[in-house]
């Protein structure tokens, strides 16, 4: 008889799987409290809290913060304008190059970074813009609008169509019904696919070195850091406001879209 | 005695106007529903790729480092020099390896998430891929880059376990091995395959979570024995799923520069070579070069992965 237990050892592989995906990522929090500031020695010599008042002094970490969190909603804002008219296009209209619409929209996210990157780069180049704030938020609203897209698409299509034509023949014009039917209907899937897009934004790295010039976000400045190491613990504690921004709003597009069929974050 | 309500209420004012054009051409709505998005990405995003491809065809003037602007397939033709076809071939060894070690840990998780995990377990499993899929990628980088430290933990613990001659065997060999476990390719392979393995889980989960378990009660019944239904039944089809997690894996280390810079030699990847000949270099032919040759590559996969159906279980 097949039993429809798991094995232990299969059991051991899942849980131990899960594991080495979460662990990593507590040492990031253990070493912003190390009084080592020169190796990674483990385990540390001592334990301190000094390094978030040294953060906090720091002057070069609050602009790329800024500007980091600058570009995130400007290109969150700009993502879920574009994503949720092509989403509504999508939903249940069936036209001519559909298909190609929707590999179009993919293609930013499933083509590796650097070659997004280096399009973008070429695209500058070859028309002489000169880097600035906005040609990062280009880059990053283009590869957040299959985020925001992807959640709504999901809502529009579980949404019945009747309750739309119901609206109409109650009298509504297709402005009130947005406003009043729709909107509610689509609210917790576009506040997930924003809350993901600007996770996604703040902690993009490899579009924005190629779009950022002499810029700093939050990321490449880490980045800075990662290659050639000052205050390490400084970085850590950078790690861990990184970390939190953009854990919190991927937290709440779970809660605000679980349980239905189109729990948000099942594809980045 | 008053008149009845007619049954056409009259116009309110442009907003019903609209609507009433809206209903009569519907191709209309569509038209402006579709077009801010897609001149957004047509513009930005095709017109971007296009431009790649351009400035592949332009070459650098080797004296004056100025980019000729004329049609030529002398940048093409430098990538099959030796040191550049070197750092092709690594790259696709590195992404082949990730691919295979994704696929390996990913599995018994997937498994367990699609087969057996229930109501608790089953949030736990998804919000314990999930997370990790969208948490910070430079923070999970930077957290491995103080594992694999040769002062970190993992030498600690081997120290701890007595294990340390074990683990300084695995670095003396050649090819993988390296001063510390940060400056090693195994080191590069073993984040790459940590930052990689929710694009794995994924697809693989989705497509296991199809698995009848009829047709699994049905091997049973037949006298399959649980090695027999897995290799027989379960793993052809897992096997679009599969597919379909290995083309991110394989995609994703194909482009990454920021992993082979931080953990490992200094041993180049096509991300790498790209990003240092269009900065410090200042060749964006030769990088527009570079960056065609994931495209390419990825258009020869993506092709074999539909004829074997990996698509459906996207």
């Amino acid at each position: 008889m097949h039993s429809d237990r798991a094995s232990l050892g299969l059991k051991i592989a899942a849980v131990g799987g899960l594991l080495f995906l979460h662990l990593p990522i507590l040492l990031i929090f253990l070493y912003a409290f190390t009084t080592e500031d020169k190796s990674y020695q483990f385990p540390p010599p001592g334990l301190t809290t000094q390094w978030f008042g040294v953060a906090w002094e720091r002057e070069d970490i609050w602009p790329p913060l800024y500007l980091s969190l600058w570009v995130a909603t400007i290109a969150t804002v700009l993502a879920m304008i574009l994503g949720t008219l092509v989403s509504a296009a999508m939903a249940r209209t069936s036209f001519f190059g559909r298909e190609q619409i929707s590999l179009l929209i993919i293609l930013p996210i499933a083509l590796p970074g650097v070659i997004t990157g280096m399009s973008l780069r070429s695209a500058f180049s070859i028309m002489d813009i000169p880097f600035s704030t906005w040609t990062i938020i280009l880059g990053h609203a283009t590869f957040c609008i299959v985020i925001v897209y992807n959640n709504a698409v999901a809502r529009f299509r579980r949404l019945s169509g009747g309750i739309l034509e119901a609206s109409a023949d109650l009298g509504a014009n297709s402005f009130q019904t947005f406003r009043y039917v729709l909107l509610p209907n689509l609210g917790t899937a576009l506040l997930a696919g924003g809350m993901l897009a600007f996770a996604l934004s703040f902690d993009e790295v490899i579009v924005t070195t190629f779009t950022a010039g002499q810029q700093s976000t939050l990321p490449i400045w880490m980045l800075q850091e990662l290659v050639r190491p000052r205050q390490r613990p400084v970085t850590n504690v950078v790690a861990i406001v990184v970390f939190t921004a953009t854990f919190v709003p991927i937290l709440i597009a779970y809660y605000l879209t679980r349980g239905g069929s189109e729990t948000a974050g099942a594809g980045k | 005695m008053t008149s009845p309500t007619p049954a056409i209420l009259p116009e309110r004012g442009l907003a019903d106007r609209l609507t009433a054009l809206f209903w009569r051409h519907p191709r209309l709505l569509l038209a402006v529903l579709l077009t801010p998005p897609l001149l957004w990405l047509g513009v930005v995003y095709l017109g971007s790729l296009f431009a790649l491809l351009l400035q592949s065809f332009y070459s650098i003037d080797e004296f004056s480092g100025m980019v000729n602007r004329e049609f030529t397939l002398k940048t093409y033709a430098e990538l099959f020099r030796a040191q550049n076809l070197d750092i092709i071939i690594r790259t696709l060894v590195m992404s082949a390896a990730v691919t295979i070690g994704c696929a390996i840990i990913a599995f018994p998780i997937a498994y367990y998430a699609a087969r057996f995990a229930r109501g608790k377990w089953k949030a736990i499993f998804y919000l314990g891929v999930m997370l990790p899929l969208w948490s910070s990628y430079l923070v999970k980088v930077y957290a491995w880059k103080l594992i694999l430290a040769k002062e970190g933990i993992i030498t600690w613990a081997a120290d701890g376990v007595g294990l340390s001659m074990i683990l300084n065997a695995i670095l003396a060999i050649p090819g993988i091995g390296g001063n510390s476990l940060s400056t090693s390719p195994l080191g590069t392979f073993i984040v790459f395959v940590y930052v990689w393995l929710p694009y794995m889980i994924l697809p693989m989960q989705a497509a296991l979570e199809r698995v009848p378990t009829s047709m699994l009660e049905a091997s049973a019944d037949l006298g399959a024995s649980r090695a027999q239904t897995f290799r027989t039944v379960i793993l052809p089809l897992a096997m679009p799923g599969v597919i379909a997690g290995s083309i991110f894996t394989f995609s994703l280390t194909m482009g990454d520069y920021i992993i082979p810079q931080i953990v490992g030699t200094s041993a180049r990847f096509i991300g790498l070579a790209v990003y240092q000949l269009q900065g410090t270099a200042g060749n964006i032919p030769l990088a527009a070069a570079f960056a065609v040759v994931p495209i390419v590559i990825m258009l020869i996969y993506l092709t074999i992965a539909k004829r074997k159906g990996a698509f459906d279980a996207l």
